[in-house]
């Protein structure tokens, strides 16, 4: 197999591992959110509830987790998972991660000082026009080296989708590494993880500095 | 009368720090609020403006009961919706400023009369526009506030409270926060709004500005109101002794 070969068959594990990638942050964050403001609720059943939701994600491997999605339903309902590889795939690392983009969100709406609010109070603005207005934007400004962290590991987390069998750039590596055995799939997989953190950290230090505009 | 709170009593634990305080405001007074830290001014104030909830006791403004007290000696406060209306009635300049960072001066002062009193962008940019003017800060409208000194901060944050046309505006210990030299500019903005007749209360520890300032001043310790009267008379003849005491750790 030449090298261009190679590098074709990988591009399409590149894809999906694009594809895994762009859902879970897609899913993922706006899920953190509405799990972080949970966390807070009035209620203790949804407190209750949410805490042991992030205590089980963050307690066990992620890959064990993928294994669950993917064969839970058949073992425990004796469902046909047929088709149901990618979707369990996303499910696992969505809900995987708004656990820990929640934990980040909290952080940062717990370091406010409580100023804020209370001069967004005293002028009359809502709960909600104060979330979202006062609140939330300085939050994001403080959490986004946290983000940027999570959003780092991600990339290189997609290759435990191999677990499931899902063809995206790792498990395509071992594979044509075995049945070429060739040691360039590895080097190949490893550039694209490098490369692909680099544009991260790129774009990522780009929204830092346009957040940069006040302090 | 703007505001009347009557029989007020907040305890924090098993610590009270206001016991049974009564104080009205009239149009147009200037009240000075003085005594040792402690003493339970600032929560006086903050009681006022709702950022603390009372045990027990009536607040009304404009003659409209905000919380008054049930048979049962509850303190019952109107629905959060009414609440939200009695905070149209007055404005709160705090000690650390608590603007908005991430807005600009001029974004400041007409969000909230924007999104919270549904005022036009034109007629809220107006008015932001003269107040800040007034403060001597028109050229800064597009800083953030991070750019400003302390001083000008505390003036911006005066103007956003002014921008809500308040009927009464709060100061808690507007110039503690701010170095020396940098008190002047904020007393001088409040002294200002003192000649035009502007209903203020005002929880300081400048001594000289509360006798300039105030129609009336009054001296609270350990929760209580021990006198109050003409800012002359109790400066330079206090009739109770914690007053006189009190007063003598600023003549030194």
């Amino acid at each position: 197999m030449t090298l261009s070969t190679m590098l074709s068959t990988m591009a399409i594990g590149m894809l999906r591992t694009f594809g895994v990638f762009s859902l879970t942050l897609i899913g993922s964050l706006p899920l953190g959110m509405v799990v972080a403001l949970l966390k807070k609720s009035r209620f203790a059943v949804v407190r209750g509830f949410i805490s042991a939701y992030i205590s089980i994600i963050r307690g066990t491997p992620l890959m064990l987790q993928l294994l669950v999605w993917y064969f839970g339903p058949f073992y425990l309902f004796g469902m046909n998972i047929g088709g149901w590889r990618f979707p369990a795939v996303i499910l696992g690392f969505v809900l995987n991660y708004a656990a820990y983009f929640a934990e980040i969100y909290r952080g940062g709406i717990e370091s406010m000082p409580v100023g804020q609010y209370e001069a967004a109070e005293v002028l009359g603005y809502t709960h909600t026009q104060t979330f979202m207005r006062i609140i939330l934007p300085q939050v994001i400004k403080r959490i986004m080296p946290s983000i940027t962290n999570e959003v780092i590991t991600l990339v290189k987390d997609t290759s435990l989708a191999f677990t499931l069998a899902y063809q995206e750039v790792f498990s395509l590596a071992k594979q044509i590494s075995a049945s070429q055995t060739s040691f360039m799939p590895f080097v190949i997989a490893g550039v694209f993880y490098f490369v692909a953190n680099y544009a991260v950290e790129f774009a990522m230090s780009r929204i830092e500095k346009a957040l940069d505009y006040y302090k | 009368m703007i505001l009347e709170m009557n029989n007020i009593r907040k305890s924090f634990g098993a610590h009270e720090v206001l016991k049974d305080i009564s104080i009205g405001v009239d149009r147009g007074e200037v009240v000075s609020i003085i005594g040792p830290s402690g003493s339970g001014k600032s929560t006086l104030l903050r009681c006022a403006t709702f950022l603390e909830t009372i045990d027990g006791g009536d607040i009304s403004y404009m003659g409209e009961h905000a919380v008054h007290t049930d048979d049962a000696g509850k303190a019952v406060y109107v629905s959060p919706q009414k609440l939200r209306h009695f905070r149209s009635y007055y404005g709160l300049v705090f000690q650390q400023f608590n603007l908005f960072p991430h807005y600009s001066i001029l974004k400041n002062l007409i969000d909230a009369p924007m999104h919270v009193q549904g005022k036009s962008k034109e007629e809220a940019t107006d008015l932001a526009m003269a107040l800040l003017y007034k403060m001597g800060l028109s050229e800064r409208a597009d800083a953030y506030p991070y750019q400003l000194s302390g001083g000008q901060q505390q003036r911006v944050a005066i103007a956003r409270a002014l921008a809500m046309s308040p009927e009464i505006l709060f100061f808690d210990e507007p110039t503690s926060a701010l170095d020396p030299e940098l008190t002047g500019e904020v007393l001088k903005v409040i002294r200002e709004l003192a000649e035009e007749h502007m209903t203020m209360v005002v929880v300081t520890h400048e001594m000289p500005f509360a006798k300039a300032v105030s129609n009336r001043v009054v001296f609270m310790a350990d929760g209580v109101i021990v006198e109050q009267g003409d800012p002359q008379d109790v400066f330079d003849n206090p009739q109770e002794e914690r007053t006189k005491q009190f007063l003598r750790v600023f003549e030194r």
